[in-house]
């Protein structure tokens, strides 16, 4: 007990006599945590955002005029028997209609037309938007090559709302990518220089730490002492992080959401809550700086 | 107090049948070779019994630091064995060496004090670091400033004093715990010779108290004086040994004679230089 009090007691005394270094480690974690803090919520959002126009994709079977009620519905079983298709929407000959027109700038083209040419449909989309091509070709019975052999008689042609359903579903998996890499790289930079702060400030010490092996301190008893200062510098760095993003919460980011969906990209539903987010800086900035304490010393702990 | 003289459980060797009087230093054909092959011990045989007061001697790079630094295992030896009161120190595990350490106290020319500690912290450390209680500290350290003669500089940080008072703390830092051994690698090599004398004189009443002291000097002048157990090292192999000896061996060799004369160096005619000349390189 009254060991782990001098340790304790060692730690802050190293850091009151080594107030310069420790300010830069403490600033150092600050800076970065907040960054992370910042970028988080904004690659996760934007992740967000592209997952939600790929869901927005979809591809379109037209149908036979002459269908009945009784194909229609089992055309619908059958398409949504196929394990890629999340969900299955038939639109009516008028409901096409009406889309149409409401898009038609110059609503006299539909009005001058006696019959409705559009064809009823359905509008099939996927769980995984880069599976439609797959389930456009299970739908037209061309999975094998050949001639098309719809599941269904009332199904006629497949067609695309969307000309670039799949240019959308390269570029958004592509985006999804390079997000993933710039959040890592930014992660393991940030890491480094959190530990390359501290290993800075261990490594003036280095004398120190020499003359307590001379002494006969055992590595632990020489290391407690470092790795509690690391926990303060994390600690602390953590702490002051947290609450400028607080204060970036309440000041900017709430008071924007508030007027209705002008911010959504701050307040998207699968953002990560700010407590979660919080309690993730807050470990890692201890984390790291424990860790970056630890392997420094090993060098100097070498006998 | 941790003592290093534990038995083990291998069958006792000859060395080690004399129990309790086993030198507290035994050196057996040590030789070092550094990486790069310098050959900085040259099959060193040595010992030295318990409350022997020893001067360690010899020119600049003749081996006597990293004596020294085997001694605490700060050096692995590339071949002999180095035995601390009997015990191989060479076979002892990692773990082990901190234990070693503190059953030796060590005194450096540049001190090695802790710099952001006061005089009484840098003391209260070594005792620390052994798991003293603090009524062991609280009586230890004040008792042992007392007797290197700082007690009146308690709080007082290392940059406050004086290369002599220092050294003091340093040796009351190396003696706190009482350790059956004390080396003193060159202690009074930053200091003038009057505040040199003090340090001896405190090395000496260690030993008075039945410390074993190694002292390795170039101070010509303390040792002459001191009449002690002289080792001469030279280009890695102990030259002289002597039990009761001054700096320099007592030789009548031209070469030495001509030299003290030509340059005043030394005792004059009473006493010459050794064969090699090299003690006067001082």
């Amino acid at each position: 007990m009254s060991r782990i009090l001098f340790f304790f007691s060692e730690a802050f005394r190293a850091l009151r006599r080594n107030g310069a270094p420790t300010l830069a480690a403490v600033i150092t974690t600050v800076v970065t945590v907040v960054l992370l803090g910042v970028l988080i919520p904004v690659f996760q959002t934007a992740q967000a955002k592209s997952d939600e126009v790929r869901d927005e994709l979809n591809v379109q079977f037209a149908l036979y005029d002459d269908a009945t009620n009784a194909e229609i519905a089992q055309a619908k079983e059958k398409i949504e028997a196929i394990p890629e298709v999340a969900s299955v929407t038939f639109i009516s000959k008028q409901e096409a209609l009406a889309t149409l027109k409401s898009e038609l700038s110059d609503k006299s083209i539909v009005e001058e037309l006696h019959t409705n040419p559009l064809p009823a449909s359905f509008q099939v989309t996927a769980t995984n938007a880069s599976d439609l091509p797959q389930i456009e070709r299970e739908v037209m019975g061309t999975s094998g090559g050949g001639k098309p052999d719809p599941v269904s008689p009332a199904i006629s042609n497949p067609f695309s709302r969307q000309q670039s359903t799949q240019q959308i579903a390269k570029v958004t998996s592509a985006l999804k990518i390079v997000l993933t890499v710039i959040m890592a790289l930014l992660v393991v930079a940030s890491l480094m220089l959190v530990g390359n702060t501290i290993r800075l400030s261990i490594f003036t010490r280095r004398r120190e730490v020499e003359v307590m092996r001379l002494v006969g301190a055992t590595r632990w008893f020489i290391r407690w002492p470092f790795l509690i200062e690391g926990v303060v510098v994390g600690f602390v760095g953590g702490l002051v992080a947290i609450l400028i993003l607080w204060i970036g919460k309440i000041t900017i980011v709430d008071p924007l959401s508030d007027n209705g969906d002008s911010f959504a990209l701050a307040q998207h539903n699968s953002t990560i809550a700010f407590p979660v987010l919080i309690a993730i800086l807050f470990g890692a900035a201890i984390l790291v700086s424990t860790i970056g304490s630890g392997i420094t010393l090993r060098r100097f702990l070498r006998v | 107090m941790p003592r290093i003289r534990r038995k083990k459980k291998r069958a006792p060797e000859p060395v080690r049948s004399r129990g309790r009087r086993a030198p507290i230093i035994e050196l057996n054909e040590v030789t070092k070779v550094y990486p790069g092959g310098h050959m900085a011990l040259d099959r060193v045989s040595l010992s030295i019994g318990r409350g022997e007061f020893v001067f360690l001697v010899g020119p600049t790079g003749c081996g006597k630091s990293t004596l020294i630094k085997t001694l605490i295992r700060e050096l692995d030896v590339t071949d002999g064995t180095v035995r601390i009161a009997g015990r191989d120190i060479g076979a002892l595990p990692d773990k082990k060496i901190p234990q070693l350490r503190r059953n030796i106290g060590t005194v450096f020319q540049d001190f090695k004090l802790l710099p952001n500690r006061t005089v009484y912290d840098n003391v209260a450390y070594a005792l620390q670091v052994i798991g003293a209680s603090r009524a062991e500290i609280r009586e230890q350290v004040p008792a042992t400033l007392r007797l290197v003669g700082l007690s009146t500089k308690l709080h007082n940080f290392p940059d406050q004093l004086s290369g002599g008072e220092q050294q003091r703390v340093a040796v009351a830092r190396a003696f706190v715990n009482h350790p059956p051994l004390m080396l003193a690698d060159e202690p009074s090599g930053n200091l003038d010779p009057v505040t040199s004398i003090g340090i001896m004189q405190l090395l000496y009443r260690i030993n008075k108290t039945g410390t074993t002291v190694v002292v390795v000097t170039h101070d010509r002048e303390m040792v002459d004086n001191m009449r002690r157990r002289v080792v001469e090292l030279y280009e890695g192999r102990v030259v002289r040994d002597e039990v009761s000896g001054g700096y320099t061996e007592e030789s009548t060799t031209e070469f030495g004679m001509r030299m003290a004369a030509e340059i005043g160096v030394g005792p004059g005619g009473e006493r010459k230089t050794n064969g090699h000349g090299h003690s006067l390189a001082r």
